[in-house]
């Protein structure tokens, strides 16, 4: 996706059709601006559900070692393709007789539907739900991590272009058109593969090529000017606000009104993004990992798992089907959850029931 | 008040008309127990500070308040149907036919998208039965009438191509197009500068006098007011505080908030005041209105006795809500009127 | 387009032309940075490909003077793929890069408009519909669909409906017409293209469906309430007639902004995934592929390409929106 599909995240606080100043005198309630949000916030029945789920899927994927080690007794990164476990009493090898085809070769098992091969086994005989959860630790760490700094380099650009104007502004958005330009999975991709090919040595500090900090760091800068143009936007319109230019004309020193006046409304936008930009570059990791630029074997993440059972697409779908639900899953959350965290921030919602 | 049994049936009757919304914490009543009349050819003025509840009040005759957070008490009596309780598509029928619209920003007011004279034809094309030709002369005259000049040109020109008062006025040709009996104004001449305020105005006056058209104008100026209405309400923090026929509300007011109104008309004569007056504080918030009368808070003859429900003071078509007592009144009023501090020496 | 005394159109055409190229050239030096600046390689040794012999790397560093300065090496290899167009790609042989991406381009086209035909009627019905519902059952559940659209990655949508029509359903009437994987061009017959194009076009829509539906109707929403809403209320308009004439289309403006960019940069390759796992030879995924195997000139090319047309389009869309909103035509 592109730019102009990006750029819907803030746009639509709804207005009231009441008189201008019915609204002032209607919101009167005691409660500051985020206790009131926060209230809204618990009594959205789909916040709370979507909220919900993150929590069993993080918590879920935190526990993919103790998983592995109690529930599946199998070590997810080591291949077992001689192996056997017992099902129903019998002893069943991993690794099967081709059925399809003319017979060659050998297919995984299916699903179990028990504790170990839960979800049946990949190529390499490696316990599908086990890696899973694995491989949410590591899709939703990268997302997380992503989405930290591409806020802070999008509240840093924004601002510091918004609030200096002038000159710096003209650079600094000019640099952001240049990268706005390319499509998105396009310098992902393009970074990644520069970045992957050998380790990185800078001074002291070396990151080999399978660091989990590359994709991290790329997916985070990539996606960082679709921030930094609202928030520029908004330093910007705040910057020429009246209450502002007054604070400037009264002589206080520019972090104060960087502290109070914007701020304050910059971290309102930025909260909105989280969970939006969190989706997003799941999507974006798992996409980067599809295509082998992403998180490098023999870590797993949802993306790779996808691209590992590509192979065994007609015959044990399992394996490709499961990550993608769990992404599906893990995306829809996240998406009702911005858009409930979107209208609580919103001031006007009072009005509207 | 004498009811006379020759008196013609008013063409808006509304009766207890009591308006809330639906907010998230409690029902809200904005508009509480509002009760007036509109005769035919009659101009009646409704005033108040904003957010006094005026415009939901329009609104709620009109039909146009949103149903699924607003609950509507009371009657609204239109040519005798009960508009409350038509149906969408009924009231649809009388909306911009029977009773026409004009809002307060005129800026806002038209679709920026389509020409004026598209949005004047369309409204005439669904009412009444006409070809589009005829439909297109019919705007144009009307944007003649309404002294737009060049009108046939300036059918096809965007409502962002003309001024404020350019604007107001086409809104006015649109609402007039179905010849309505009753136009619904609310602050029409807010968001225009004083000369062409003047003019729309006059123009109002002058559809009065030759089409028989009733107005509800609602405004928060008085000196609008004096110029225009017969009969005036006074609204405050959602109730009818005063009422009355105009020169008598200017000549002998009796509620403490229309005594502020008048009060902070600057002068035109006499000496030059020190200070403009103005009632001190603000209006309430409609979700912390205070017990009794509502404007005790801001009043300056307020005494024990406001904390409970005001009574009525009648005397013909006048009434007031208050406390104060027919004798003290004057010598009040004369406090707040012709105050003796603020000369200039 | 032009409106009535609009502020001289050329002198806008011009100025964007003018930023165009300047981002334009942003980008190559950008791609040229990334691929031939990176400290600790040898940029040779990308160009040439994996496994290339001594006498090919000398013979690359030699022809791009990869032993010259910095702006040098930019200029030569901007005057190969511009002026003398013999870039060629050392991966694949010494075949040449222009003509393998005016090959791969109308893949990409067929592939893109079909999809965008899809998605904006769909987008189109979808918020409406779902914006005149608003909170009914409808609404939520249209929006609710527009949600799982686009919360699936669309590689692995594309999976799955490989899965269905290829393996599991595909002997059922509903996909035994679909044909196997990769690309019939037109020239062998509209029904063999068309059928292959199908569930690729289905597959790539579903994404943009349901986020511009998403957009449309909160558009909608916000549109409801403006002030000129309520006029054609007042005027006793029905609520379909409000809807299409009033209301959709100062909504539709951003709709057609984000279209704008979404198209033009598909077009230049942002479809891969899609063309990845459905196997059609389309830009983006000849990218890919020359991402993976390091063809440095191909890369060059196409993400160059890639971003002319991402700015185009840029500005094709501000064109657009000075169609559908007039106040923008005479300059306000």
């Amino acid at each position: 996706m592109s730019g102009g599909a990006l750029s819907e995240a803030l746009a639509h606080p709804e207005t009231s059709a009441a008189d201008g100043d019915l609204g002032a005198s209607l919101a009167g309630s005691p409660a500051g601006p985020w206790r009131r949000a926060f209230r809204r916030l618990r009594r959205d029945r789909a916040a709370l559900g979507a909220g919900i789920v993150l929590l069993v899927i993080l918590v879920a994927s935190l526990a993919a070692p103790l998983y592995a080690s109690l529930v599946s007794r199998t070590d997810p990164f080591r291949s077992n393709l001689s192996g056997k476990i017992m099902i129903d009493g019998k002893r069943t090898p991993i690794m099967q007789p081709s059925t399809e085809g003319r017979g060659l070769g050998v297919t995984p098992i299916g699903p179990t539907w028990r504790g170990s091969y839960f979800l049946g086994a990949d190529a390499q005989g490696r316990d599908v739900a086990a890696r899973l959860l694995h491989g949410g630790r590591n899709s939703l760490l990268i997302a997380g991590s992503a989405t930290a700094i591409c806020l802070i380099l999008a509240a840093i650009i924004g601002t510091t272009a918004g609030f200096l104007g002038g000159g710096v502004d003209m650079v600094l958005s000019r640099i952001l058109d240049v990268l706005w330009a390319f499509p998105v999975y396009l310098l992902a991709i393009s970074l990644s593969i520069v970045l992957i090919s050998k380790p990185i040595i800078i001074g002291p500090i070396t990151i080999g090529s399978g660091s989990l900090i590359l994709p991290i760091v790329i997916i985070g800068l990539v996606y960082a000017p679709y921030v930094a143009r609202p928030v520029r936007g908004q330093v910007l319109a705040l910057r020429n606000s009246e209450f502002v230019l007054a604070s400037i004309g009264l002589g206080m020193p520019t972090w104060r009104i960087l502290m109070r006046d914007i701020l304050p409304n910059v971290s309102t936008t930025l909260i909105v993004y989280i969970p939006l930009m969190m989706a997003l570059n799941i999507t974006t990791e798992s996409a980067l990992s599809f295509l082998s630029v992403g998180v490098q074997p023999p870590d797993a993440s949802w993306g790779t798992i996808i691209l590992d059972g590509q192979g065994l697409l007609y015959t044990r779908p399992a394996v490709s089907l499961a990550p993608g639900v769990a992404i599906v899953i893990t995306v829809l959350a996240l998406n009702l959850l911005g858009d409930s965290v979107r209208d609580a921030l919103d001031p006007r919602a009072g009005l509207r029931r | 008040m004498n009811a006379a049994s020759h008196e013609p049936a008013p063409l808006l009757d509304v009766a207890g008309l009591t308006v809330s919304f639906a907010t998230e914490w409690a029902l809200v009543p904005v508009v509480t127990g509002l009760s007036f009349k509109v005769g035919h050819g009659e101009i009646v003025s409704i005033v108040g500070e904003s957010g006094a509840g005026k415009t939901v009040a329009l609104l709620s005759v009109l039909g146009l308040t949103d149903r699924r957070n607003t609950k509507i008490e009371g009657s609204v009596t239109f040519r005798g149907r009960s508009l409350l309780d038509l149906s969408e598509r009924e009231m649809r029928q009388i909306r911009g036919r029977e009773i026409g619209f004009i809002a307060q920003n005129p800026m806002t007011a038209l679709t920026p998208v389509h020409t004026i004279g598209w949005q004047i034809e369309e409204q005439i094309r669904v009412h009444l039965n006409l070809s589009r030709a005829a439909a297109r002369r019919r705007a144009a005259e009307l944007l003649d009438e309404v002294g737009l000049p060049n009108p046939a040109k300036a059918l096809d020109l965007y409502p962002h191509q003309l001024s404020g008062g350019m604007r107001q006025r086409a809104v006015i040709a649109m609402a007039l197009s179905c010849n309505p009996s009753l136009l619904v104004a609310d602050e029409p001449t807010t968001a225009l500068d004083v000369t062409v305020q003047a003019q729309v105005l006059e123009l109002l006056r002058r559809l009065r006098l030759d089409f028989g058209l009733s107005i509800i104008l609602v405004t928060h100026d008085l000196g609008v007011v004096g110029e225009m209405a017969d009969r005036v309400l006074v609204m405050y923090a959602g109730r009818v505080v005063e009422r009355g026929p105009t020169d008598v509300i200017f000549d002998d007011p009796w509620h403490p908030y229309t005594w502020g109104l008048l009060a902070s008309i600057p002068p035109l004569h006499g000496q030059r005041a020190m200070r403009l007056a103005s009632i001190p504080g603000t209006p309430p918030s409609f979700t912390a209105l205070p017990k009794g009368c509502g404007f005790a808070p801001r009043c300056r003859f307020r005494f024990e006795p406001c904390a409970e429900t005001p009574p009525r003071h009648e005397q013909g078509e006048h009434a007031a809500l208050c406390f104060i007592d027919s004798s003290d009144r004057p010598r009040l009023r004369e406090q707040i009127l012709y105050p003796s501090s603020d000369r200039v020496a | 387009m032009p409106g009535s005394g609009g502020e001289p159109m050329i002198a806008v055409i011009v100025a964007r032309i003018v930023q165009m190229l300047f981002v334009m050239l942003g980008i190559s030096v950008v791609v040229f940075l990334i691929f031939f600046a990176t400290p600790g390689a040898d940029p040779s040794a990308r160009i040439a490909g994996r496994n290339a012999t001594q006498e090919t790397l000398a013979a690359v560093r030699k022809d791009f003077g990869l032993d010259r300065p910095m702006p040098v090496q930019y200029v030569l290899l901007m005057k190969r793929l511009f002026v003398t167009g013999d870039l060629t790609s050392f991966a694949n042989r010494g075949q040449r890069v222009i003509p393998q991406i005016m090959d791969a381009a109308p893949i990409t086209l067929a592939l893109v408009l079909g999809a965008a035909v899809l998605w904006v009627v769909g987008a189109l019905v979808l918020g409406v519909v779902a914006a005149a519902s608003r909170d009914t059952l409808l609404d939520r559940g249209l929006m609710g669909l527009a949600l799982i659209g686009v919360s699936m990655p669309v590689f692995w949508f594309g999976e799955v409906m490989n899965l269905l029509s290829q393996s599991r359903m595909h002997d059922t009437i509903f996909f035994s017409w679909v044909p196997s994987l990769g690309y019939k061009p037109l020239s062998d017959g509209f029904a063999p293209w068309f059928k292959t194009l199908v569930i690729p076009w289905f597959t790539l829509a579903v994404l943009y469906i349901g986020f511009y539906a998403r957009v449309l109707r909160a558009n909608l929403v916000e549109t409801y309430h403006e002030d000129f809403i309520r006029t054609a209320r007042a005027k006793g308009l029905g609520p379909l007639r409000i809807m299409l004439r009033h209301a959709l289309r100062p909504s539709l403006i951003p709709f057609v902004t984000m279209f704008g960019l979404d198209f033009g940069a598909l077009v230049g390759g942002a479809a891969l995934l899609t063309e990845v796992v459905f196997g059609l030879n389309g830009i983006g995924r000849l990218t890919y592929v020359a991402l993976q195997s390091l063809d440095l000139p191909v890369i060059l090319a196409t993400v160059i390409y890639a971003s002319f047309f991402v700015v185009a389009a840029n500005a094709l869309v501000d064109i657009a929106y000075a169609a559908l909103d007039p106040r923008v035509r005479s300059g306000r």
